[in-house]
């Protein structure tokens, strides 16, 4: 390790400024070209996703017009400006509903099932994920198998897997009927958040398997046997070595799950229904506003959750140090040293240990 | 091991002792490891198809009998299925619409994310990190942000009375979906594109090609299992997409595959048709299955490469 990372760059240590475009005339220079070649892509994503948010901010601060206009009659139409009337609404509990927490406003029965969702799941689907991937790891034969296997639940579609559970989890359901029990998972019962859970979890915690599985792969054995020398247990191992180790990939695996799990939709809609406060996620609630046409609120609640999967990003990346972004522009450190050279295990691991200490 | 072969031949040990040597037995507790393995790997493998054997096994019983719980389907039937192609549910329609939405969509997004993941790949220059920023908060935006204006938008309701009506068109789908597509590409392509040695190029160009010729002509043909990779990943994630159809394509011709399954009604209209569903379902996950098998290897490169979704 240590070898491989004091390897100077490739790049030649002449290449300073003033110099450039003689270097290197694929890469140097050439910012307005890379602006052309972008263009398409950051123009798409301008007009497909850029003005509809700014848009959408737009609307949550309207609401549209109800009742009959009192000199011509007719049902109004159109919007009215109503500033943060829509954000501010959501402390008035104007509209109370009774869920897993209680009785409160609807926003925060939302909000408060996101949240509790989204870190239940993401903790089971990462602790699982990464049983599976250091199985796999330990795998000799088989692995293509597995890994088979293990893309099916990511390849069924979201919507598709909720109906499947549904029916596991219907009342004279399978699942039932394998526990014994009488559960009404469907119902909106306090049930009906675990069925949320164990749906999601089968179906996202071999992706996390997989990701933590390549973060796996990219470990030397050598540390292992180095750390064997020294009389470190399998756990010791497992905190000192493997989790260290395969942290940059697995957090940005769970940064990804969590930022998905909070936009849930397909899951509790599909397999619980719209409406259902128990399991009601603050997608499915925006989602039920648009469709009533209440787009006002629809978009205040949005752009809250925007807001929200925003923030746990930035903490993400500002705590646990998610390398979302990568070295953009330094180049990949092209070999590490002991794949060229033969150099004997024995030694290897001595300097490891060396170096351990 | 040759080593230690050596020096125990020199010593003259008979024939079967090599052999002992040469296969030496694993220690017990190495043994009960590789055991164990077989056993988590058993496990897993279990975990993942169970649910989907449940669904299986369950379009495969009569009509009638959707909710049962025997796990093997006596008597079989495949009554659901031709129940799922019924001209009732116009199920072949919703395939076909997915089929296009999701085949535009694809091509769309990969047509002008491989080369914006080019210049990100391999061209320098100043605001690099705020562009990749830009497509990495482009990527975790909930889409349920989209739906307030682009619903007014597309139906045309006040102030955008300009705007042509778009519910339950193709474009009402696949241009929202770009949002999420092309994100997607740019990031999982970028990291192929690097993973190309830049010398080619380079070489080319010294052979006198221009950077676009080069680009054309080298690079683009060697990362052509990355842009299948991005494609089959593109494609699965908008085949799977659910929120935008639903809003936007409310009239059965139009509907995708998914949405058409959310609203499959049984023939009394009460019950929930469990069998139709899971058929419908087995129908759309297959060609999906099937890409992930023949690709498994280039997609979990792709997936972890990009690192998104």
């Amino acid at each position: 390790m240590v070898t491989a990372t004091a390897e100077p760059r490739s790049l030649p240590a002449a290449e300073g400024d003033g110099h450039k475009h003689k270097k290197n005339a694929l890469s140097d220079g050439q910012g307005r070209l890379a602006w052309i070649l972008l263009a398409p892509t950051l123009i798409i994503i301008a007009v497909v996703a850029g003005i509809p948010v700014i848009l959408s901010f737009w609307q949550s601060l309207h609401q549209t017009n109800a009742g009959v206009d009192p000199t011509t009659g007719l049902v109004a139409g159109g919007d009215k400006f109503v500033g943060l009337q829509n954000f501010t609404a959501i402390f008035t509990g104007a509209n109370p509903v009774t869920g897993s927490f209680g009785t409160m406003d609807r926003f925060w029965n939302a909000f408060l099932n996101t949240t509790f969702i989204t870190i239940v799941c993401v903790i089971l689907e990462t602790v699982i994920g990464v049983a599976m991937a250091l199985i796999m790891a330990k795998a000799f034969r088989g692995r293509g198998i597995v890994r088979a296997g293990i893309l099916v639940p990511w390849a069924i579609p979201t919507i598709v897997s909720a109906l499947m559970w549904k029916l596991i989890f219907d009342s004279s359901g399978v699942m039932n009927k394998i526990i014994g029990k009488e559960i009404l998972w469907l119902a909106d019962s306090g049930a009906s958040f675990w069925a949320i859970v164990i749906a999601d979890t089968w179906k996202t915690a071999p992706f996390i398997g997989l990701l933590t599985l390549a973060g796996l792969q990219t470990i030397p054995a050598e540390v292992y046997e180095a750390a064997k020398v020294d009389g470190a247990t399998t756990w010791q191992q497992f905190v000192r070595i493997t989790l260290p180790m395969v942290k940059p990939a697995l957090v940005v695996a769970v940064l990804f799950r969590t930022l998905d799990t909070l936009r849930m939709f397909d899951l509790p809609y599909g397999m619980i229904g719209p409406g259902k406060y128990r399991v009601e996620t603050m997608s499915v609630f925006a989602y039920q506003e648009a469709a009533q046409t209440r787009y006002g609120p629809a978009a205040a609640y949005a752009i809250i959750l925007f807001i929200y999967v925003l923030l746990v990003a930035f903490l993400f990346v500002r705590i646990l140090g998610a390398e979302v972004i990568g070295d953009a522009d330094a180049p990949k450190k092209k070999k590490k040293k002991g794949d060229e050279e033969p150099a004997g295990p024995p030694a290897t691991a001595l300097e490891m240990a060396g170096g351990a200490h | 091991m040759s080593a230690t072969t050596a020096e125990v031949r020199e010593e003259h040990l008979s024939s079967e002792e090599i052999a002992k040597l040469a296969h030496p037995q694993r220690p017990l507790r190495q043994r009960i490891g590789v055991v164990l393995s077989y056993v988590g790997m058993g496990l897993i493998v279990v975990y993942c198809i169970l649910p989907f054997y449940w669904m299986v096994v369950s379009s495969l019983r009569l009509p009638t009998e959707g909710q049962s719980t025997e796990f093997i389907p006596s008597p079989a039937s495949i009554d659901n299925y031709k129940g799922v192609f019924s001209a009732q549910n116009n199920f072949g329609r919703s395939l076909i619409n997915s089929v296009i939405v999701a085949g535009t969509t694809t091509i769309l997004v990969l047509l002008f994310g491989i080369i914006g993941a080019y210049a990100l790949a391999r061209l320098r220059f100043r605001g690099k990190v705020l562009v990749l920023w830009l497509i990495m908060a482009c990527s975790m935006f909930p889409l349920v942000v989209l739906l307030p204006p682009l619903l007014k938008m597309f139906s045309s309701t006040s102030p955008f009375t300009w705007f042509p009506y778009w519910i339950n068109t193709y474009q009402s789908v696949i241009l929202p979906g770009l949002s999420f597509g092309l994100p997607l590409a740019v990031w999982t392509l970028t990291a192929f594109f690097k993973q190309l040695p830049v010398e080619l190029e380079q070489a080319a160009m010294v052979d006198g090609c221009t950077p676009g010729v080069a680009f054309r002509k080298v690079i683009l043909p060697l990362a052509a299992p990355g842009v299948l990779t991005t494609a089959i990943i593109v494609f699965i994630g908008s085949w799977n997409e659910f929120l935008l159809a639903l809003t936007f394509l409310q009239d059965k011709d139009k509907q995708t595959a998914t949405v058409a399954i959310s609203k499959f009604t049984g023939t009394t209209g009460f019950d929930t048709p469990y069998g139709t569903i899971m058929a419908a379902g087995v129908v759309v996950t297959v060609p999906l299955l099937i890409a992930v098998l023949v690709f498994q290897r280039r997609i979990v490169a792709g997936l972890t490469a990009g690192g998104v979704k």
